[in-house]
């Protein structure tokens, strides 16, 4: 297994010193931003970006020429440049480090796409919980502005650019671009119905481009290096490289970067190096609160943003979360979906009430309160939800119930016939059991703070269960692995 | 919202305290669209916390109706409209913290502070909640106090770190 990284979006970072510009210029930075202002027209920049295949890195993958081509196309003497840096889905720390490494590259492609469709203006929206990310980007913009690279006609091109830097404050839902328009223009970040798309109807009702950080940090080597050059790596229909954030029961946590269509088994298996404590893969899980649980037996599928749809997940931004035989998937499950309930904006009702009523349910399941017939239930109002939420929060927020309701349905299936979790994750239906290895030391039966645990010295000892309060300590002070969970 | 020069002309019903900082930092923005958060962020840095008080000088300063800046405050989790302790103890409770074992070290702060998430000491010392993911992933599972990651805590970190910030007496460091 020998797949290797290829880094475009995450070229620079750990090689350079982020705070010092001219370790970026040195590196070729600001050159296509130069090429683009001197020897291309707008079309011709923007050709580049459609024929690249570029694809949006947020998550939904729309193609970036596209995007790029409609902003131009829209009339209008004001326009925006935004960037989306509100890297909001748990587990994932892709933008921070491109922000943190290498902030150059996402000023650069801004100023090159304000070039391409006729904005003078740029707006970061970046999270406030990433300090170090606001203060690098602070210091880059302050030194390209002073070395004439943003500003009033930019190395006496005649194109003016500025940059600005806009805080989140903590909701979840400002990474959904109508939201996010609205949070920057001062208000409770609720998203709209689209269309009208913001290329159209943007910032400030005017014409704007929004991409995520990722997307941008791969423009500057792009304009450089051209289209064929990008279309070499990754597939036919996403060409390029993806940024993951693979973290969860692996040995080596951390930012990878490979072609689309190198498969998950190629990542976690070889560039990740496996589970640990030689413990079985369960599953990966990608796109955040929005996406869903990939089982073992999909681990060679080839990774882009179809397959992963295809598999009842998504991109997302990058998150790949690993899971062992030790977690549950109606937990996860959970997890999720208490994280939705709790950031849906409430604007429409079926994310506001819908979200929570799949939580309650779900929460009746792992107290061991759950019936079949809640499986149903739980599809039906997933799939009224998919099909009905305003934003692309509500959309997707059944995807980790559905996905591993379809993959892990046994799970499910023993949590609510036999009221037990086989991972033994799920508190309230944890049982302690004492097996034939027990040797009769009576260490658990001294230590349990309830004092239900009997049996003779040098005799196996048992657990009386109604008595028993699942605290663990028996499990954890038994020299021996006599004592099983599940 | 309106423009920099007209301000809310309703008569007052309310006195409200003078907050200098806030009229300076207003003073730097070049208009007053869009700035009612970045003036909300600036109040919280200044004051810890953003009272009644505090968001109706805002409202009136600004000239946005006292709905809406109440409004935009409770929307955004960041924004504290009770006062905090001194040093905050933020669990992450991200996916990534979460399949390691975050809920359990959280349970171990709630026990060693004697709170619940959410909550501050009577002394207003410690303040104890949950964040959802600082992009610390690879050091999972991770506690903030204030600005400071600890990484890979284990449950019985939790004394420790709270000791850490307890001088002799339990008087702050």
């Amino acid at each position: 297994m020998s797949v290797s990284q290829v880094r475009i979006a995450l070229r620079n970072c750990g090689v350079i010193n982020p705070e010092n510009i001219k370790d970026y210029i040195a590196r070729g930075g600001y050159d296509a931003m130069a090429k683009c202002l001197f020897a291309m027209s707008q079309d011709e920049v923007i050709d580049i970006i459609k024929k690249s295949g570029l694809r949006g890195r947020g998550g939904a993958g729309f193609p970036t020429g596209i995007k790029w081509e409609t902003a131009r196309r829209a009339q209008s003497d004001v326009k925006y440049v935004l960037c989306n840096a509100d890297e909001g889905d748990p587990g994932a720390f892709m933008d921070r480090s491109v922000l943190e490494g290498d902030p150059h590259a996402v000023l650069e492609a801004m100023a090159i796409c304000g070039y391409a469709i006729g904005a003078r203006e740029g707006v970061i929206y970046v999270r406030a919980e990433y300090p170090l990310a606001v203060k690098r980007l602070q210091i880059a913009i302050e030194q390209a502005t002073e070395l004439g690279l943003f500003g009033e006609n930019i190395l006496g091109s005649g194109f003016s650019f500025t940059m600005r830097l806009y805080f989140g404050a903590g909701a979840f839902v400002c990474g959904e671009e109508t939201s996010l328009m609205n949070s920057v223009q001062g208000g409770r970040g609720e998203p709209r119905l689209k269309p009208p798309f913001p290329a159209n109807v943007g910032l400030w009702n005017k014409p704007t481009n929004i991409n995520n950080v990722e997307t941008y940090a791969n423009v500057p080597t792009i304009i450089r290096n051209g289209a064929d050059w990008y279309r070499g790596f990754g597939t036919e229909k996403s060409p390029g490289t993806k940024v993951f954030a693979v973290v969860g029961k692996v040995n080596k946590v951390g930012l990878v970067e490979v072609p689309m269509g190198t498969t998950l088994r190629d990542i976690i298996e070889g560039i990740a190096g496996g589970i640990p404590n030689g413990k079985r893969f369960k599953a990966a899980q990608t796109g955040g609160p929005s996406g869903g649980c990939i089982p073992a037996e999909h681990l060679d599928t080839p990774i882009d943003y179809e397959s992963l749809i295809a598999l009842g997940s998504m991109m997302g931004s990058g998150g790949m979360i690993v899971m062992d035989e030790d977690d549950c998937m109606v937990g996860i499950a959970k997890f999720y979906l208490t994280f939705t309930a709790e950031e849906s904006c409430g604007k429409c009702t079926p994310c506001r009430v819908g979200n929570m009523r799949l939580l309650e349910t779900l929460t009746r399941i792992t107290d061991g309160h759950g019936v079949e017939e809640d499986l149903t239930s739980l599809e039906n109002l997933g799939a009224t939800i998919k099909d009905t939420a305003l934003c692309g929060l509500g959309q997707s927020s059944p995807n980790p119930i559905l996905s591993t309701l379809h993959y892990f349905k046994d799970e499910y299936l023993a949590h609510v016939r036999e009221h037990r979790c086989p991972a033994g994750t799920c508190q309230k239906l944890v049982r302690y059991r004492i097996t034939d290895k027990c040797v009769g030391c009576t260490v658990c039966a001294r230590n349990c703070p309830v004092s239900c645990i009997s049996g003779d010295r040098k005799q196996k000892h048992s657990i009386d269960q109604s008595r028993c309060i699942k605290c663990g300590v028996c499990f954890s002070k038994c020299r021996f692995g006599a004592i099983v969970k599940g | 919202m309106t423009a920099k020069a007209d301000a809310c002309e309703c008569p007052p019903t309310e006195e409200v305290g003078s907050y200098p900082e806030i009229d300076a930092f207003c003073d730097t923005l070049p208009s007053y669209d869009g700035a009612l958060i970045p003036v909300m962020h600036k109040a919280q840095e200044e004051y810890g916390w953003l009272s009644r008080d505090v968001l109706l000088y805002i409202s009136r300063k600004l000239g946005v109706p006292a709905s809406k800046v109440y409004g935009v405050a409770t929307f955004y989790s960041l924004f504290n409209l009770e006062p905090k302790g001194k040093f905050k103890i933020n669990v992450c409770l991200g996916t990534a913290c979460y399949v390691r074992g975050a809920e359990n070290v959280l349970a171990a702060f709630e026990q060693e502070l004697g709170i619940k998430n959410g909550e501050m000491t009577g002394d207003g010392l410690f303040n104890l909640g949950s964040i959802r993911c600082v992009g610390a992933c690879g050091l999972a599972p991770v506690v903030m106090v204030n600005d400071r990651v600890f990484g890979n805590v284990k449950p019985e970190d939790a004394k420790s770190i709270i000791d850490e910030y307890l001088g002799e007496g339990g008087e702050a460091v």
